[in-house]
């Protein structure tokens, strides 16, 4: 079978890293807005991930992963440069609709940062006056800030502690940049659902047309099991087929944060199995001294 | 056949039915009349010569009989075990006019596990054509397709989109109705041929049709990507946790082997008191795999009676004998919340049999007033498929109305060169009906291709015939390279 291999990893926090993967057909195939299916090993979940950017000319697509649960955190120890995925399927999803617009704003937040790079990229290289907004807690994890700078005409970084641009949340930053410029006609906001779900209600009242990219929980990724489906406008959709971009003011962020809690008490018992084997092994290794 | 007692056998995911053993195999084949005119292998999807390998059988040449039967199936501890026999070549076997129909599914089956036990394989002669051919899927329609075009020398590549091969056959059907390993054993019959495998390949996103014909080398193109994308009722509640549709409850068990978790990786957190909404083959699979992964009890819903019950026979006798609770003439009309996002109950109506509908079986109305909560924690809904999206909308293949891939009686589609069958051409059907449409597919991709039907038959008439040349069609192309002896 095909190898996956990881030719870059690089580490932006205790929690989040990069991991260029060499598959030069869909370097060639993805486009921005469109998300990967990742398996770490043969008993592994299958986990979608925004494809955070795509270099044609190396073949290599970049992924971006925060470890929060057992598989990511799995990844965050195995995935080194030089090893290899065990599956990766893409590119998946409808590619994002990149309008010709005159004045766009990019939002990222926490994991949205990244796979909202790609668009803000398309939409520079579409002639349009890029904004971008992108939030950290604090300073010292901000990565990423010159690829932004490079497509933006206009940054603007938020922090939770102030510590580096302006200190409050995205939808801050947002809210300033509507304030600014009267003549936005599309913001895109990629993060957590709540924060997605908090930009589409800044923009709301200005009537700004707003898309946000939708990370439900799903296993195959091609339309078959039905588990992302999302409320949009009254109707069910299935995000991996139907999106992952919908209109963020007519989606239903209640439901889909309801439905992302669906295995909570499964993820909590992988999570301590996997920390208790972690510790065995370490403990092992401190007996034997092979750590 | 034997099965294995229902109360031992719930508990597991290993295989219900026990297979024959050879006296009783070779009993069964005794019984066959061995008919001049068979109206098995005109019953069967994939032309299989049934007598020839009963005949066979019974002169204790098991070798010889798989060969004749593998000529036809590369599939047959597969199609042994889930083919629904009693409706096609023992539906018509003379000897059911009066006993019992000779049980040539299970001799199928016999036979094929044999061939897996004593690692039989038939490899024919191939002589290399210069043709690469591309099979969108890896389910039954292509491996079949697959099959043949390798025999005839094509350089085929199945395309699959998920991490490991089988399509249904894996993701689908259950390991105690078709062991996971009965599985991988057939598909290396299909490789041995020398068809090469991609897995993590979703075409149509990674690339498209038109590319695989006009960039990547392909002659021509079969597509055999079935009818995946699960149906729902448009119910309120349906977004609820709690409800899910049998193909993810199927895929999470059968593919990611959810009930080794957390050995494996992928959950499925399974309800108290489950709810299947539909009563079809897919419906029993899924019941019997909620009771295996430890469901306290399974409830069937169907909305007309058992009499029109879509699922073969045995599935729901086995069903029934492992104590599934049916609730016939029952629809559900809202799935209520327990104040937290799940599902609490459902609300259902009491129908009755109306007048005969289109499908010619009589159409369920409701009860007037007979609304009743029905406690339950998680729904799944087994009411059927549709096709999935993706090749419409990355491709120009014209699509019917229901967006099923519009083919002829040849399968060949709106493009020229691509051709394609099984479910996503008829929605859903059964194995053997797939692979009957993927050996359909390579004929006529052999004909498209001009390479001679291996199994056309010589005649001597059209010698001199306009258009022949001894008796061999001008308009193929691919005349075998005459190889001198020494």
């Amino acid at each position: 079978m095909s190898d996956f291999q990881i030719i870059d990893r690089q580490d932006f926090s205790d929690t989040t890293f990069l991991l260029e993967v060499c598959h030069p057909a869909m370097a060639r195939a993805a486009r921005p807005g469109q998300f990967v299916i990742a398996l770490v090993d043969e008993h592994g979940e299958r986990i979608p991930l925004t494809i955070a950017d795509f270099d044609r000319d190396k073949g290599t697509i970049t992924l971006v992963v925060q470890a929060v649960g057992k598989t990511t955190r799995q990844m965050q120890q195995t995935c080194q440069t030089g090893s290899a995925l065990y599956g990766l399927v893409g590119p998946m999803g409808a590619p994002s609709h990149v309008a010709d617009v005159g004045k766009v704003v990019c939002v990222g937040g926490g994991l949205g940062v990244a796979p909202v790079f790609p668009q803000a990229r398309a939409f520079k290289e579409n002639g349009a006056y890029v904004i971008g907004v992108v939030g950290f807690r604090s300073k010292d994890l901000i990565f990423w800030e010159d690829k932004f700078r490079s497509c933006c005409d206009e940054l603007i970084i938020c922090t939770d502690d102030g510590s580096a641009g302006i200190k409050g949340l995205v939808t801050d930053g947002l809210k300033s940049a509507i304030e600014h410029h009267e003549d936005v006609d599309e913001v895109v906001a990629i993060g957590p659902p709540v924060m997605m779900k908090a930009c589409a209600e800044t923009t709301r009242p200005h009537g700004i047309r707003t898309m946000v990219s939708l990370n439900p929980i799903m296993v195959d990724g091609t339309g078959m099991c039905g588990g992302c489906r999302v409320r949009v406008g009254g109707e069910m959709k299935f995000a991996c087929v139907d999106g992952p971009d919908f209109d963020g003011h007519t989606v239903d962020f209640d439901d889909l944060m309801n439905r992302l809690r669906r295995f909570t008490e499964d993820e909590r018992a992988a999570m301590e199995r996997w920390n208790e084997n972690c510790k065995r092994l370490e403990q092992a290794g401190q007996t034997t001294g092979t750590v | 056949m034997p099965v294995r007692a229902a109360e031992e056998r719930v508990d597991d995911f290993k295989e219900v039915a026990c297979g024959f053993s050879l006296e009783d195999a070779l009993h069964e084949c005794a019984r066959c009349l061995e008919c001049p005119n068979p109206a098995c292998v005109a019953g069967c999807p994939v032309g299989i010569d049934i007598p020839g390998f009963i005949v066979k059988m019974e002169e204790k040449d098991y070798r010889g009989a798989y060969d004749i039967l593998s000529d036809s199936n590369l599939l047959p501890a597969i199609c042994g075990r889930v083919c629904p026999q009693e409706n096609q070549c023992e539906g018509v076997c003379p000897v059911g006019e009066t006993l019992e129909p000779v049980a040539i599914g299970r001799l199928e089956r016999w036979l094929g596990d044999e061939a897996i036990k004593n690692n039989w394989n038939t490899l024919p002669h191939i002589e290399p054509v210069r043709h690469k051919v591309g099979v969108v899927g890896s389910g039954p329609a292509g491996l079949a397709c697959a099959a043949d075009l390798a025999k005839a020398g094509c350089d085929v590549t199945i395309y699959e989109a998920l991490h490991k091969p089988g399509g249904v056959l894996r993701y689908g059907i259950p390991e105690f109705r078709l062991p996971n390993d009965v599985v991988d054993a057939e598909i290396a019959n299909i490789t041995r041929l020398g068809v090469t495998i991609e897995c993590n390949t979703l075409v149509g996103r990674l690339f498209t049709i038109e590319q695989m014909r006009d960039e990547m080398g392909f002659d021509a193109v079969f597509i055999g990507t079935g009818a995946g994308a699960p149906n729902f009722m448009n119910i309120p509640g349906e977004t609820l946790n709690g409800v899910l549709s049998a193909n993810e409850m199927l895929t999470r068990c059968n593919l990611m082997m959810a009930g080794k978790f957390p050995d494996f990786d992928t959950p499925m957190h399974m309800g108290r008191q489950v709810a299947v909404i539909g009563a079809g083959n897919t419906a029993m699979d899924a019941m019997r795999v909620a009771l295996r992964i430890g469901a306290e009890k399974v409830h069937c819903v169907y909305r007309r009676t058992e009499a029109e019950s879509p699922a073969r026979l045995e599935e729901l006798h086995h069903a029934q004998e492992e104590g599934i609770e049916f609730h016939w003439l029952t629809a559900p009309v809202e799935i209520l919340d327990d104040g937290a996002g799940n599902v609490r109950a459902m609300r259902c109506l009491r129908m009755e049999l109306g007048e005969p509908d289109d499908s010619g079986r009589r159409r369920p109305v409701p009860i007037e007033g007979s609304e009743f909560e029905f406690e339950t924690d998680m729904v799944v809904y087994a009411i059927g498929t549709k096709a999935n999206p993706i090749l419409g909308q990355t491709s120009k293949l014209g699509l019917n109305k229901w967006g099923y891939i519009d083919a002829n009686e040849t399968l060949a589609t709106s493009i020229a060169g691509v051709y394609a069958g099984g479910d996503i051409v008829t929605g859903a059907a059964t194995v053997i009906l797939a692979m009957g449409a993927g050996r359909r597919a390579a004929r006529s991709i052999k004909t498209y291709l001009g390479i001679r039907d291996s199994e056309a038959k010589y005649r001597s008439e059209q010698v001199g015939c306009a258009g022949t040349l001894f008796g061999i069609d001008l308009g193929e192309r691919n005349f075998s390279p005459i190889r001198l002896a020494g």
